[in-house]
């Protein structure tokens, strides 16, 4: 095989806590397509969450001084979560676009013996997939064919907002086309990329309930039999919260939700234990079991 | 011999003495070699500014002049023209544009009038080494080249024609028409498209003057204005236009039937098929596509059926020459392709149709004709009209589309009419500009149609309550409420925008044309020149220059003829003499100028081993000069001495 570019890992931090199986299945696939990811030394907060919106200038810093200790290491930047590369992409466009911008940015990293010339491209691990490793050879690596297996393949907003350069903005394509490489059955989703709350659910539960209701009345619908995530925050806001939307709307789903990795390790043929399939409040048992059998 | 200059400073009314002080200039260049006068005017364009110049040069014998006026544009004719009425060749005045490059960039007053002290100065500097040039006459061809066959160039055709002038008429598809042919009615007046445009489609059919091309595309356009050449290459029909007398009986007799372009694929054509039965010219065509004897060699049936043995399988591609002395543009635009705005659902949701669809739909002799109804074959209970798709849209064209808000209200006209449908219009703004348009917009304010005023974010099919379920849900905010809306709709009907032609960069290059930064045709001034081009004796007219109704496209189209009988009634053309000249004793014969004219103006004459400039073909673009490693060409009136004398004045 030839060999790949070897990339900076990214985890940030809500896969170091609650998402831990995205992380784990994440290592695990990038193995399997030989996809290099040494983690990037020293990395801090990315700047996300409600940083950004209270402290503008430090929250690109924190992002810049990631995207410097990436350029130390002459390597592009891969990241799982999309608020991570949505925060991290926004510092890297703003300061090639704002000449007083990197000023004030290079400063501040020259106090901290950092420089940045702007060298590093920061890229979502499902686009790498898809673009870089391609159809063929994810078909070549497919153990355990999903067959049949309908799957609800939810982007959020982040992944091609606002910049749009790897998919459509409004209706992506790239989770659905993985899913069919696979064996899986991506369904009609149109809400794909609709908002699932964020940090609503925290501060205006109301709505972020109500949000969370739609999505997961349009997978049911459309005959979903489990959700794909590609964000941490997405798939915390649609598993764990399921309960309280049946509680608020005498609704009863219990729809699994899965991270695109995870649907992958399955078809590469590796056990539900070593991809975090055990760890979710929605047991996905009756949907993945019959994958984990080698046929 | 020494020059006698004189200098005239134009305040041109507040334009320029706003932040330049004219007098000062005046004076100033009083002090500068040769100048016998200088003056400050307050419009020296005008008839007593022209004459104190040519009582000048009368009077105080001066034997150059220059203006410090505007951009040599508008006004270099005219001082060209005073200064040769009074006796000096025209080529001996200078223009010094002290406005566009001077007052109009900026409030510093003191800057502006030591810069526009500078530019006189390079100017009288420059003017000392003009030399008297003629200006050439050849013949004008009267013969006109028209390539677009929709409404402007069937305008512009009979115009020309009926004055008794030959027009070759130039149509890439099979019949004349454009979109108008496929219209139902038209804005504000409500007037059947078919019967105001069929009668004139005759006629072009008809005129003796008129040489109608259809299925063929001009390949390539040289020459210079009164002496074009046009290569036109006609594809085969397979039908012989002489012997066939459009009787349909293959039409009808074909037994392979594939969606009809012309009804936007919702009905069905023939694979030998004209695309409206009153097509212009009315021969068929054979679609070698699908055509089963060219697929599969079989068939023939339409030959079988012919009456007229008109049938020709064998029929080739021709390329013909014609000569002709000026020619128009018509080539129109296309529509803005929606299925690029995914969240409108277009080719996903079967009934988000498009505003031409809806023509179609309308239309009598459409697929359902004139029933307007949805996918299922019913009439429609609610329809929303989504006007600005593609338009005035930053991640598309910046540009207002301006035939879209009038057809949206006939849109909503026409469902109202048809059907028992609730009719909802999402606009960004109303406009209704035109004689009548306002007038309109009201009768449809009192006709009970809801208008939304917000663009619309999403369609979507995904229901939040029972109301919404089967049904298309058309969120936008209205501006109005200050709130989202959601509206359940049955159909909805995209009003596209209008962009280039797809082919708008080819056909661009094949006639030495440029475009404006939307993609659309340039015109030459978009007020005072706005169906001429850079390019001397080719116009454009119609919505190929920027997005156009019908009343304003026949207006277009009328005037580029306009401007073309004028110059075909001067029965020559003048041709400017600020040309390349070869220096024959420097020439060394290398050839490069010949590779890089873009007009083939040069050749090589092999006895003398020389470049020769045909003179007529070229249009002094400079690039000969600068490529040239001898330095053995130079351009008249920008003469190595002229420029070199302007920058060190200017550098002083």
């Amino acid at each position: 095989m030839q060999a790949r570019a070897e990339f900076s890992y990214y985890p940030g931090c809500s896969v170091e806590g609650m998402n831990k199986a995205y992380d784990k299945s994440a290592r695990v696939v990038c193995e399997a397509l030989s996809i290099d990811l040494a983690e990037l030394n020293d990395w801090n907060c990315c700047g996300a969450s409600a940083y950004m919106s209270i402290r503008e200038l430090r929250a690109h810093l924190l992002s810049a001084r990631n995207l410097a200790l990436a350029e130390k290491e002459k390597k592009d930047l891969v990241v799982v979560c999309p608020a991570c590369l949505t925060t991290l992409a926004k510092t890297n466009h703003y300061l090639k676009e704002d000449s007083g911008f990197k000023r004030t940015i290079s400063a501040a990293l020259k106090a901290a013996d950092l420089q940045y010339m702007g060298s590093v491209k920061v890229r979502h691990l499902i686009e790498i997939i898809v673009n870089e490793v391609g159809e063929q050879e994810i078909k070549a690596k497919v153990k355990r064919k999903l067959s049949g297996l309908k799957v609800a393949p939810y982007y959020g907003c982040q992944l091609t907002r606002p910049f749009g350069e790897i998919d459509d903005k409004e209706f992506p394509t790239m989770f659905d086309k993985l899913l069919q490489w696979i064996g899986a059955q991506p369904v009609n989703f149109p809400l794909k990329a609709k908002c699932c709350g964020g940090l609503l659910m925290m501060t205006n539960e109301d709505v972020g309930l109500e949000l969370n209701r739609t999505l997961l009345n349009c997978a049911a619908e459309n005959g979903a039999e489990c959700l794909g995530t590609l964000c941490p925050l997405c798939h915390m806001n649609l598993e764990t919260y399921q309960d309280s939307v049946n509680k608020k709307f005498g609704t009863d789903y219990k729809i699994p939700t899965l991270y695109f990795t995870q649907l992958l390790g399955l078809a590469f043929g590796y056990s539900r234990k070593i991809l975090g399939i055990n760890e979710e409040l929605i047991p996905s048992q009756q949907i993945t079991e019959k994958y984990a059998k080698v046929v | 011999m020494t020059e006698k200059i004189g200098v005239y400073v134009c305040h041109c009314g507040t334009n320029i003495a706003r932040v330049v002080d004219c007098k000062s200039v005046a004076e100033y260049a009083k002090t500068l070699p040769n100048v016998t006068v200088a003056r400050d005017y307050q419009y020296t364009c005008s008839d007593p500014g022209q004459e104190m110049i040519r009582k000048d040069i009368q009077e105080l014998e001066l034997t150059r002049v220059v203006v410090a006026s505007c951009s040599p544009l508008m006004h270099e004719p005219t001082f060209r023209r005073t200064v040769q009425d009074a006796g000096l060749n025209p080529f001996l005045f200078q223009m010094a544009n002290i406005r566009e490059q001077c007052s109009w960039i900026t409030d510093n007053k003191e800057l502006a009038t030591d810069r526009a002290k500078a530019i006189v100065r390079a100017a009288v500097s420059r003017v000392n080494f003009n030399e008297p040039l003629e200006v050439k006459r050849v013949p004008m061809n009267p013969d006109v080249l028209i390539v677009g066959g929709g409404i402007t160039g069937i305008e512009a055709a009979l115009q020309i024609a009926d004055s008794g002038k030959k027009v070759y008429l130039v149509e890439k598809e099979p019949t004349i028409g454009g979109y108008m042919a496929r219209f139902d009615k038209t804005f504000p007046t409500l007037d059947c498209a078919a019967c105001i445009l069929t009668p004139k489609m005759v006629s072009v059919g008809q005129h003796k003057n008129i040489e109608l091309m259809s299925y063929s595309d001009v390949v390539d356009f040289s020459g210079y204005v009164g002496n074009f050449k046009a290569r036109i290459r006609k594809r085969p029909r397979y039908v012989d236009e002489e012997k066939c007398t459009g009787c349909g009986q293959c039409e009808q007799k074909c037994p392979l039937s594939v969606p009809s372009e012309f009804d936007c694929g919702l009905g069905k054509r023939k694979a030998i098929y004209r695309p409206f039965p009153q097509a212009v010219p009315s021969t068929p065509v054979i679609d070698r596509e699908h055509c089963l004897y060219f697929t599969k060699g079989v068939c023939r049936v339409c030959e079988k059926f012919c009456p007229r043995g008109a049938i020709d399988f064998n029929q080739e591609e021709k390329t013909i020459e014609v000569p002709v002395g000026s020619a128009i543009l018509a080539t129109g635009s296309d529509l803005f392709d929606p299925s690029l705005i995914k969240e409108y659902g277009y080719g996903r949701l079967p009934n988000v149709i498009t505003s031409l669809e809806f023509e179609r739909l309308t239309h009598a002799s459409g697929p359902t004709g004139g029933k307007i109804v949805l996918k299922n074959g019913k009439p429609p209970e609610s329809v929303a009209i989504i006007h600005c798709v593609g338009s005035r849209d930053t991640n598309y064209n910046e540009y207002c589309s301006r035939v879209c808000c009038m057809y949206s209200l006939k849109t909503a006209h026409l469902v109202g009419e048809k059907t028992e449908a609730r009719v909802y219009e999402f606009y960004i703004d109303m406009r209704a500009f035109g004689k009548g348009y306002e007038e309109f917009y009201k009768r449809l304010l009192e006709e009970d149609v809801t208008f939304i005023r917000g663009r619309v974010a999403e369609i979507t099919d995904v229901a939040q309550k029972e109301t919404e379920k089967g049904k298309l849900i058309a969120v936008a905010e209205d501006t109005l409420l200050g709130m989202v809306r959601r509206i359940p709709v049955d159909m909805v009907i995209l009003s596209l925008g209008l962009t280039p032609r797809n082919d708008a960069i080819e056909v661009a290059r094949t006639f030495s044309i440029s475009r404006s930064k939307d993609g659309f045709f340039l015109e030459k001034h978009p007020k005072l020149a706005p169906v001429s081009t850079a390019a001397d004796g080719i116009f454009v007219a119609g919505a190929c220059q920027g997005p156009k109704d019908i009343p304003d496209s026949v207006a277009q189209g009328a005037a580029a003829a306009a401007n073309v009988l004028s110059l075909i009634d001067r029965k020559e053309v003048e041709l400017e003499p600020t040309i390349a000249t070869i220096n024959e004793e420097a020439c060394s014969g290398c050839r490069i100028c010949i590779s890089l004219c873009p007009y083939h103006a040069i050749t090589h004459d092999e006895e003398r081993r020389i470049a020769v400039i045909t003179e007529a073909l070229c249009k002094g673009c400079g690039v000969c000069i600068a490529a040239c490693p001898s330095g053995a060409i130079e351009q008249q009136n920008f003469t190595n001495r002229q420029l070199f004398a302007e920058v060190e004045a200017v550098c002083s």
